[in-house]
């Protein structure tokens, strides 16, 4: 009880979570661009647009307990949205006069079609896309969670509602060619207004606009956390059915964290449009969906810069071992999945506050402050 | 779209999409049975079903090409063997996996499948490392081959009617065991009260250990059946893992009658409307409507109260 009552306490930041993200910030502000080519730079860019992901599940699993199989749903929408933009622009009647119908994309030319689809018509503006970028994915989540969590659906129905629609989604990408670009997705993507994105030079701003955008999305969910909204995530997860008897909507508040996330998801699905150049289905479907989790479980599904940290270490691992031993991998993988839930099901930020923090003196451990409670009995309840 | 055939050309459409419907039908009971009875029972999703099944396919095609180097005579017969051993191999993997992986994570529900999830791709790729990343497919024996002419345009090919004999057997067995054995009553009672279950005697763990054991052991035998019609690789059995986990919610867990019903409306609703569309869009439209049917009334068809 101790514990609780002092995060009432506390401020906005406690001291240790103030350093922590200073020396995160440091990390990827000014040593990683100083140490890193601009291939390198460019890979951890793609890392940090996955972070966006495990944030946003920090709130939905972490605190809300909600478990969401889906997440790349979210950022394959949203990338999809950047990367419609983007190969508009990329398929002005200049660029694309050699195909039958010049103006439109060329996958779309390839399917014989022949004038632009209505839905792609909004994304010839920018500000119309990146209003889409958000809006899309969040509306798409909240009518999931309306539907779902109106009806006191939860748990492991959730997670397989959320999975099927990822299934669903990935399907009709791939077999929409048309209109979507199909397996491929949609790739050729050049210029943001005018400006070159595949340069280096684009790519080492775009590469700290993406960490500047994680950074405030780390600082907005530090706020969430924080809030009174935070505090009754957690005992909604705790004990879902005493939060409805005191008076509040449970199904409002879920449904708040889900599109939360859904939102942060859809800002990194756009970062990783812009910095990697393409977006396909595979990022769409179940496989990065649920790996998506486990960057999160591995960081820590309890803190938020635990859960960046899960997103760059599994993807480091994944791009070094897949490199070298491909086989090794995906068993890796596996062993990683059922390692974290069976030995350290609070991640490393977990492991962290357990092991090390005690040694650290009055330096409390961030994650436990927030509930005060050991990292076995700290799973979200049913 | 109806314009350019007969009557009686539609007629033959229908039976032999249904037909093909059957065969998917069969296919998804035989996943969805195992699972039903392992999420009915311990309220456990296992991601890794589909490799258990996918074990038992392997375990067929050993089978056959055992049968084929050393006994050749036998080869007519040696599908009965296969589907033994896959039953037996899925079932000792999945008692192994209870006990090491599963009986830890009780309380934690969305943690098991994330760990079975993990199986998954562990299995993935041992068969992969093991059996080849490429497809293999057995020989099937000669009596199975070729078809039957029901009349001059309805054809129904052997195989697929042996499948769905096996699943129409298996089926009843599950019944029987569930509702009519000893072992079914203490299941059932484990289900519907664990506490008071274990007060009275039973060994809730034990019952566990071996619903998991032969959910598992069924999922084999559905890959043993499943080498009947369509060739076995590393991942195929992720391809009809969520099909199986939606037949199984949309019938409503604990359910048999009801995941048998939407094994059937599911698979019968997929395959006709294949014909109109293409495969891919198939799969869409049925897992849209099951979703949207699963929005609306959550506990699935047929729902039973149980006191949690």
């Amino acid at each position: 009880m101790k514990d609780i009552n002092d995060a009432r306490e506390n401020p906005f930041f406690r001291r240790q979570e103030l350093i922590g993200l200073l020396i995160f910030a440091a990390l990827i502000l000014v040593v990683f661009p100083a140490f890193l080519d601009t291939f390198r730079l460019n890979l951890v860019g793609k890392y940090l647009t996955y972070a966006f992901v495990t944030v946003g599940l920090v709130i939905c699993w972490g605190y809300g307990g909600i478990l969401s199989l889906g997440q790349g749903i979210f950022f394959g929408l949203g990338g999809y949205c950047m990367a419609m933009f983007l190969k508009l622009e990329a398929s002005s009647v200049a660029n694309t006069k050699i195909q039958s119908t010049p103006g439109i994309p060329d996958f779309m030319d390839w399917n014989q079609l022949t004038a632009l689809p209505w839905f792609w018509k909004p994304f010839h503006s920018l500000p119309a896309s990146v209003i889409a970028v958000i809006v899309v994915p969040t509306a798409f989540a909240f009518v999931i969670g309306a539907a779902m969590f109106k009806r006191r659906v939860g748990g492991v129905y959730f997670a397989i509602i959320t999975q099927a629609v990822a299934l669903i989604l990935s399907i009709l990408i791939v077999g929409q060619q048309g209109y979507t670009g199909g397996i491929n997705g949609i790739t050729d993507l050049r210029t943001l207004l005018g400006w070159d994105i595949r340069t280096d030079h684009a790519k080492f701003i775009l590469y700290f606009v993406n960490c500047l955008l994680l950074l405030g999305a780390i600082l907005l969910t530090q706020y969430v956390t924080k809030s009174k909204l935070g505090r009754i995530l957690v005992a909604m997860r705790e004990k879902e059915d005493r939060v409805r008897f005191s008076g509040y909507s449970v199904a409002d508040f879920k449904i708040f964290a889900f599109c939360f996330a859904a939102a942060l998801s859809a800002v990194g699905g756009a970062m990783f449009t812009l910095q990697v150049g393409f977006m396909s289905p595979s990022f769409v479907g179940i496989t990065p969906s649920i790996e998506m989790v486990i960057y999160t479980a591995v960081g820590g599904r309890m803190s938020i810069l635990g859960s960046v940290y899960g997103a760059l270490i599994v993807n480091f691992a994944k791009t070094t071992l897949s490199e070298s031993f491909p086989e090794l991998w995906l068993f890796g993988l596996g062993a990683l999945f059922i390692a974290v839930v069976l030995v350290i099901p609070d991640g490393l930020a977990g492991m962290l506050s357990h092991y090390i923090a005690p040694y650290l003196g009055k330096l409390k451990p961030a994650s436990d402050a927030v509930n005060g409670k050991s990292p076995l009995n700290q799973t979200p309840a049913e | 779209m109806f314009g350019d055939y007969t009557l009686g050309q539609l007629g033959s459409i229908f039976v032999m999409q249904g037909f093909a419907g059957l065969i998917l039908f069969s296919v998804f009971l035989l996943m969805a049975l195992g699972l039903a009875i392992i999420f009915g029972q311990m309220g456990v999703i296992n991601m890794a079903h589909g490799e258990f099944m996918i074990l038992g396919a392997y375990m067929t095609y050993l089978t056959s090409k055992l049968f084929e180097a050393w006994a050749p005579g036998l080869l007519a017969g040696y599908f009965f063997f296969a589907m033994i051993l896959a039953f037996l191999a899925s079932a000792a993997l999945g008692a192994l996996v209870e006990w090491a992986l599963i009986s830890r994570l009780y309380k934690r529900p969305l943690d098991t499948m994330l760990a079975t999830w993990g199986l998954s791709l562990m299995l993935q790729q041992v068969y992969r490392s093991v059996f080849g990343a490429r497809e293999v497919g057995v020989d099937l024996p000669p009596w199975m081959l070729g078809s039957w002419q029901a009349t001059d345009s309805i054809e129904i090919p052997i195989n697929g009617m042996f499948v769905m004999a096996l699943t129409l057997l298996i089926t009843i067995g599950v019944a029987i065991l569930m509702y009519k054995s000893r072992w079914g009553q203490q299941v059932r009672a484990v289900v519907q009260n664990r506490v008071m279950a274990g007060a009275v005697g039973i060994n809730t763990e034990r019952v566990d250990r071996a619903t998991f054991a032969l959910g598992c052991g069924i999922a084999g035998v559905a890959g043993s059946a499943f080498t009947m019609v369509g060739s076995t690789g590393p991942t195929a059995g992720q391809l009809y893992i969520v099909d199986s986990f939606l037949v199984v919610v949309f019938g409503g867990a604990q359910s048999l009658i009801g995941t048998i019903a939407s094994a059937f409306t599911i698979s019968q609703s997929r395959s006709t409307l294949e014909f109109f569309t293409s495969g891919s869009m198939a799969q869409v439209a049925t897992l849209i409507g099951v979703v949207i049917i699963l929005m609306i009334r959550p506990q699935g068809l047929f729902a039973t109260k149980v006191r949690r």
